[in-house]
């Protein structure tokens, strides 16, 4: 790596803004629909208003006489092409459309395609179900009741609505430090069912060329090649005649990863009609039916000496999975991370286990920036630690400080086997304390406290776990987590980097030029990135987990390695001297002790593609690619405070102040990834305040729109304040770590136990979130916490 | 039914359905979709657009009630080919990541500023706060905004000028 100083202007990392926005403030996107095809059709899904019913039968005869409309599919039509099923992403299935029974509420029942948008909605209307309603299971808890209705009757033999049962850690370990502690501390809570609601909801357009059969897919996803290679596995469609174009994305948060029923519904569509066919979900859809993130009913227990050494930590979790399993995450990991529960502290033993139901809800899991639920076990430990100092009656900083990994135990494998490879973690709590004026805070707050007034100081520790991942540990659907990068420089020293992963705002056009430029010191602007189009760019998994910059920008670091490596023997070539004489500048080589002669990456560019020649056995042209299998995942971490104010006439709280100090090791861009981590405080705040996926006893979805599902404005969220300490990745080329997720893993607890320190007056030890006024007035009262606002 | 309205200083008339939302007349029928939509709900501000200098929901407007008025859209904030300092504000500040919420950002930014050349920083977050974006936690547009506020040209185009304040 070159050194940061002394490269030219509009080279390698440092704040430049982005390519991308150029587009953007123009209004030139290119979103999913804004795309129109000549002579496209578009298709409309009907949905099931009921949780749980048997389909009787369904008449599409009016529908079909609309004088728009080109087709109607029902599950029917897709069973007799054997596509009524689709293999989900962890050893289940989901219906395309309901064939037997609709299993949650707005589950996709039939597919109307129509000239226009409003006509194929019109014709929604004229399809008749006739449904037998059955008794929905909607709590996690009573699924496994043994006179719970069975859900999945579809899989044969069937008879509860059992999905798995899985642990990690050592459970013996873990119970003798319990027997040993002075104290032992537990607390039931929930992580409520939230939605990444991206501001662009999901949607798809397949085009079929009835002459050259190629298939082409335009749609809102975060992982187009491994869409590819799903729709070849399981439609049987070859693959080199599919192509997935991921076009600009708005936003995706996980929620973008999946294969959706109506992605493949357009592709039917276009199939029996032979004319392009876009599906575009709306808002209801996209919050009843697409992947929701948590739904995670835990139960911590926490063991301590009574001076504050935490020795033990055990987490029981039920995990709603809804009616399909369908969570993405690695083939081996039932519950994604989430054994990474021990978080950033020293202790003896941990052990955590994870039973996985089936509910009369919208399938998923995994999704909104949670890394592979990394995000439940943050929480989990975060707030058991809080639980912890509330009994101890220690400062919760201090408690903190007492038990964090200290940077000489790094690398460190924790209880559950994971190997942390780098932190120093008291740096970056002492910073955090620092700038928020952490003593003079507690001063404060002990002020108000006297004259009535609730206020909450709210601090989290976390430690991220992403880059997945290392082929040795893990894959999805077999296919290995290695992500290809190709860089070409042109003859004029102008480049073209080519990425498997697909940027949703993050920005990757800018960053990944950096990385090129960086290595190469070909400038930023002279650096072109394709992605987003599997005819056109290298194999890999896509984005989600934060790890477009430790797996792709890895490749993309040794790719540029490998260019300037070549550069080197070609320069020698061109100088006539040995490539040992030769010395690197960003951009250049020249001969040690002599820097006027040498030639910059242009010159040699060009050389290699001229009658220059070249070192015996070189091929011409200065290009390379990697495929880069990384040899762990990362461990990005972070200290976060919160300062809360709460209305104690209303329960309202307001935050009132939000340090954040990340430590992703060195930064490609330090205004991306400020901007990253604002945005995951907001979604932090969102969940902790606001957000939650609710159901009535029907299994009626209560969080079905904008009005119902709250996200927060400008008005919830305070003037962040951010901080940095950086240990780079032993193991990453350029040390870096990925961040994307960070602070929506890192920041829900720090709100949440803010809320619940400013409670501590009324002797409230733990409140679920979301932390509405009416949640908060609930504990303020002593009164039992809805756990789930619309289940009594 | 027939309606025609101006778009960016160009009149368009079409025939149309009487329900056509407005959002859809200016990304479908006059084709300029930098004019986003998000929700079912008028929550999300996605497709905010300037309807005689006002700010509307273009989701929660028929076309047929923009009959005979003036529509600014993102496409209509350069002039001359230089760039609003509202755009430059959004680009200099990070106001954007995927840009899904930028076009109605920054429209009733660009009002804001014609109304209120000094807004505070709760003036601007009480401005957009109608308008929703998951990507950048509002820090960064209110910042975008601010920096317009510092660096309006003078002689650029006021969108919404005359209009009350
Ligand atoms: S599309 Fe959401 S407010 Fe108009
Ligand atoms: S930039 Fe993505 S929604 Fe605002």
């Amino acid at each position: 790596m070159t050194d940061l100083q002394t490269k030219p202007e509009g080279v390698g990392f440092g704040r430049v803004s982005r390519k991308e926005d150029a587009r953007f403030v123009r209004g030139k996107g290119n979103y999913l629909d804004d795309i129109a095809l000549p002579n496209m059709l578009y298709g409309a899904v009907l949905r099931s208003p009921y949780a749980h019913a048997r389909i009787k039968s369904i008449d599409t005869a009016a529908a079909q006489a609309h004088p728009k409309v080109k087709a109607v599919i029902t599950g029917q039509i897709l069973e007799s092409l054997n596509l009524a099923w689709i293999p989900s992403l962890s050893h289940d299935v989901i219906a395309v459309l309901a064939t037997d029974k609709v299993r949650y509420q707005g589950q996709e029942v039939a597919f109307v395609i129509a000239e226009d948008r409003y006509s194929a909605r019109d014709a929604l209307e004229l399809i008749d179900v006739d449904y037998e309603l059955l008794p929905p299971v909607v709590d996690a808890k009573r699924a496994l009741d043994p006179d719970a209705p069975v859900i999945r009757d579809d899989i044969e033999g069937k008879k509860d609505n059992y999905i798995f049962d899985w642990g990690s850690g050592n459970e013996e370990a873990t119970e003798a430090a319990f027997k040993k502690a002075d104290i032992v501390v537990e607390q039931e809570m929930l992580y409520p069912r939230v939605h990444p609601a991206p501001m662009e909801t999901c949607g798809a357009i397949a085009d079929m060329d009835p002459i050259s059969g190629k298939l082409t897919i335009y749609c809102t996803t975060q992982a187009p090649h491994a869409h590819r290679t799903l729709y070849a596995l399981v439609a049987g469609l070859p693959e080199h005649k599919l192509r997935v174009i991921s076009p600009d994305i708005g936003g995706g948060f996980g929620n973008k990863v999946g294969i959706y029923p109506g992605y493949v519904l357009a592709v039917v569509g276009s199939i029996v009609t032979k004319r392009p066919v876009k599906w575009m979900e709306d808002r209801s859809e996209n919050l009843m039916s697409t992947s929701f993130a948590r739904d995670y009913h835990m139960k911590g227990k926490i063991a301590a000496t009574k001076d504050g050494k935490i020795l033990g930590l055990r987490v029981d979790v039920l995990a709603d999975h809804g009616a399909f399993n369908n969570t993405a995450q690695p083939s081996k990991f039932p519950a994604g991370f989430f054994h990474v529960f021990s978080g950033s502290y020293d202790l003896e033993a941990a052990y955590c286990s994870v039973r996985g139901v089936y509910t009369n809800k919208a399938p998923g899991g995994v999704a909104y920036a949670c890394s592979f639920r990394v995000t439940e076990a943050v929480y989990a430990v975060e707030r058991m630690v809080d639980r912890l100092a509330l009994e101890l009656d220690i400062d919760p900083a201090e408690l903190r400080m007492k038990n964090l990994l200290k940077p000489e135990q790094f690398p460190y494998t924790s209880p559950t086997g994971w190997e942390y490879d780098s932190g120093e973690y008291p740096r970056a709590l002492e910073l955090a304390m620092k700038i928020s004026g952490y003593q003079e805070l507690r001063k404060e707050q002990a002020e108000k406290r006297r004259r009535g007034e609730l206020m909450g100081i709210g601090i989290s520790f976390f430690t991220e776990t992403v880059g997945a991942g290392p082929k040795k540990h893990m894959d999805i659907l077999g296919l290995g987590m290695a992500d290809g990068c190709e860089v070409r420089v042109h003859p004029t020293g102008k480049a073209v980097v080519r990425l498997s992963v697909q940027t949703q705002g993050q920005g990757h056009e800018t960053t990944f030029a950096q990385i090129v430029s960086e290595v190469t010191g070909i400038p930023v602007a002279d650096v072109e990135v394709v992605h987003g189009d599997t005819d056109n760019t290298p194999f890999g998994l896509g984005t989600y987990g934060s790890r477009s910059t430790p797996v792709s920008g890895a490749a993309a670091a040794v790719a540029s390695k490998r260019i300037v490596e070549k550069a080197k023997l070609i320069a020698a070539a061109m100088l006539e001297c040995s490539p040992d004489d030769l010395e690197w500048e960003s951009g250049r080589w020249h001969i040690k002790g002599d820097p006027t002669a040498g030639k910059t990456i242009s010159e040699i560019a060009f050389a290699a593609h001229s009658t220059q020649e070249l070192p015996q056995g070189m091929e011409g042209h200065l290009d390379a690619s990697c495929v880069y299998d990384p040899p762990n995942l990362t461990f990005p971490f972070g200290a976060y405070i919160c300062v809360v104010d709460v209305d104690p006439g209303t329960g309202k709280v307001t935050v009132r102040r939000f340090i954040a100090v990340d430590d992703c090791g060195p930064r490609i861009n330090p205004m991306i990834v400020e901007g990253q981590i604002h945005g995951g405080l907001a979604d932090g705040v969102g969940m902790a305040l606001m957000e939650q996926i609710a159901f009535d006893e029907d299994g009626n979805c209560l969080g079905g729109s904008l009005m119902d599902y709250l996200l927060p404005t400008a008005l919830e969220c305070p003037s962040w304040e951010t901080g940095e300490t950086v240990t780079p990745s032993p193991h990453h080329p350029l040390g870096l770590k990925g961040v994307g997720e960070s602070a929506t893993v890192g920041s829900p607890p720090a709100v949440v136990n803010a809320v619940l320190d400013a409670l501590k007056p009324f002797g409230v030890k733990h409140a679920d979130m979301p932390l509405t006024p009416a949640q908060v007035w609930r504990a303020m009262q002593g009164r039992p916490m809805r756990t789930d606002l619309a289940i009594q | 039914m027939q309606v025609s309205m101006t778009i960016n200083g160009e009149q368009v008339s079409r025939e149309i359905e009487a329900r056509l939302l407005l959002v859809h007349f200016i990304r479908e029928t006059a084709g300029l979709t930098g004019t986003h939509w998000g929700c079912d709900t008028s929550n999300c501000g996605t497709c905010v657009v300037l309807m005689d200098g006002v700010p509307v929901k273009s989701c929660t407007v028929l076309a047929a009630m923009a009959n005979g008025r003036n529509i600014t859209t993102v496409e209509g904030l350069e002039t001359n080919g230089e760039l609003d300092s509202v755009q430059r504000g959004f680009i200099e500040m990070h106001g954007l990541q995927c840009g899904f919420c930028t076009p109605g950002m920054m429209l009733t930014a660009r009002w804001l500023l014609d109304n209120n050349p000094h807004p505070t920083d709760a003036e601007i977050r009480e401005a957009i706060s109608g308008q929703i974006c998951r990507c950048t936690g509002y820090e960064n547009i209110v910042r975008a905004i601010r920096w317009a506020a510092e660096h309006e040209s003078g002689t650029g185009h006021n969108i919404t000028e005359g209009i009350g304040a």
